[in-house]
């Protein structure tokens, strides 16, 4: 890939950094991504990697923007309610750099679709908030072979581990859904809106990693914080040979649709 | 008492002391929503009741975290 003039320009902080320089920006320059959820981390995410210039990156979300969506996806302005947040963020995204190709799907990922999807893409993120999900996106993944960066928000707390095969999974530490019963989320918990700035900028940065292989990637390590102490932990977690799905026996052959909680019902539209 | 560490902090607890007993102690309201590491190595959910804490072990309780897109 030859850079032109403006793009030299454009991408010359990327440049400058040793690690990076022209090969690294070329190979984020070749990058797919597909970003899942367009919301609070889904915002972030795709702003940082489309500034990067990411040459690809796919977006899927099935929902509209709404006004309670402004406190925090940070990509979606007053004008977009109603809008879907795919073609919202996708404005965006061109109005911000032009050489980054958006694929938009405006949908929900499911057990039916999730691997067709993923297929083209070198890297997922995670920026969902919903259990059922965050499981369909960790199962097709591992199956697939295709890193990932989990990330959850909730309140003031913030967490994220990246897995790349044969690394400790999302299921590796969580195991399964908790019961739908007993599952908050953003829409009925509540979360500070720049919870989701900071843990979506660390996934970003984790994508952008992964594409130029500088330092060493969230894996095998989950981090945490409390937005309230500022604590930030890394707990060391280990591949699991019990895992339902990358452990020596996986019991989950076929990718689950887990039923949406009762709480996640759009009641916020 | 003794010493062990909680999420990376130094709590002191009296022994013997079940998992269990440590969860309702640090006021995990909803010990569904966590996943639980004693000395790096996660216990089922359904061994809670029988994992004994001793002296120097190491806690993690790692939450359910839902958020981000709605
Ligand atoms: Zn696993």
């Amino acid at each position: 890939m030859d850079f032109n003039e403006d793009q030299i320009q454009r991408y010359s902080r990327h440049i400058l950094l040793q690690d990076v320089g022209v090969e690294g920006q070329e190979k984020i320059s070749n990058g797919k991504v597909l970003i899942i959820g367009a919301g609070g981390l889904g915002a972030p995410v795709a702003l940082y990697l489309a500034a990067a210039g990411v040459g690809t990156i796919g977006i899927i979300d099935g929902d509209v923007v709404d006004l309670s969506n402004l406190q925090r996806q940070v990509i979606h302005f007053t004008p977009d309610v109603n809008k879907s947040k795919v073609q919202s963020a996708k404005e965006k995204i061109n109005l911000l750099n032009p050489d980054v190709n958006v694929i938009t799907y405006y949908d929900l990922l499911t057990a039916s679709n999730a691997l067709e999807i993923i297929k083209d893409y070198d890297f997922i993120v995670d920026g969902t908030d919903n259990f059922p999900v965050k499981f369909l996106i960790n199962d097709a993944c591992v199956k697939a072979g295709k890193p990932f960066s989990h990330g959850g928000i909730l309140r003031f707390d913030g967490q994220t581990i990246t897995v790349l095969p044969g690394t400790a999974c999302y299921r590796c530490v969580f195991h399964a859904p908790p019961p739908a019963n007993a599952v908050p989320t953003c829409s009925q918990a509540g979360v500070l809106g720049a919870i989701a700035g900071m843990l979506g900028t660390i996934q970003a940065a984790e994508v952008l990693k992964y594409l130029t292989g500088v330092g060493d990637l969230l894996t095998n390590r989950l981090l945490t914080f409390n937005a309230k102490t500022m604590d930030f932990r890394t707990i060391k977690v280990k591949h699991n040979h019990k895992c339902q799905v990358c452990g020596d026996h996986p019991t989950i052959t076929d990718l689950i649709d887990y039923e949406q909680a009762t709480c996640e019902i759009k009641s916020n539209h | 008492m003794s010493a062990i560490l909680v999420n990376g902090k130094t709590q002191e607890v009296e022994l013997p002391i079940s998992l269990i007993e440590l969860i309702k102690k640090n006021n995990v309201e909803q010990p569904e929503m966590v996943s639980i590491q004693v000395n790096g190595e996660f216990v089922d959910r359904s061994n809670f009741d029988t994992t004994q804490i001793n002296a120097n072990d190491e806690v993690d309780f790692l939450y359910f975290m839902g958020g981000g897109s709605r």
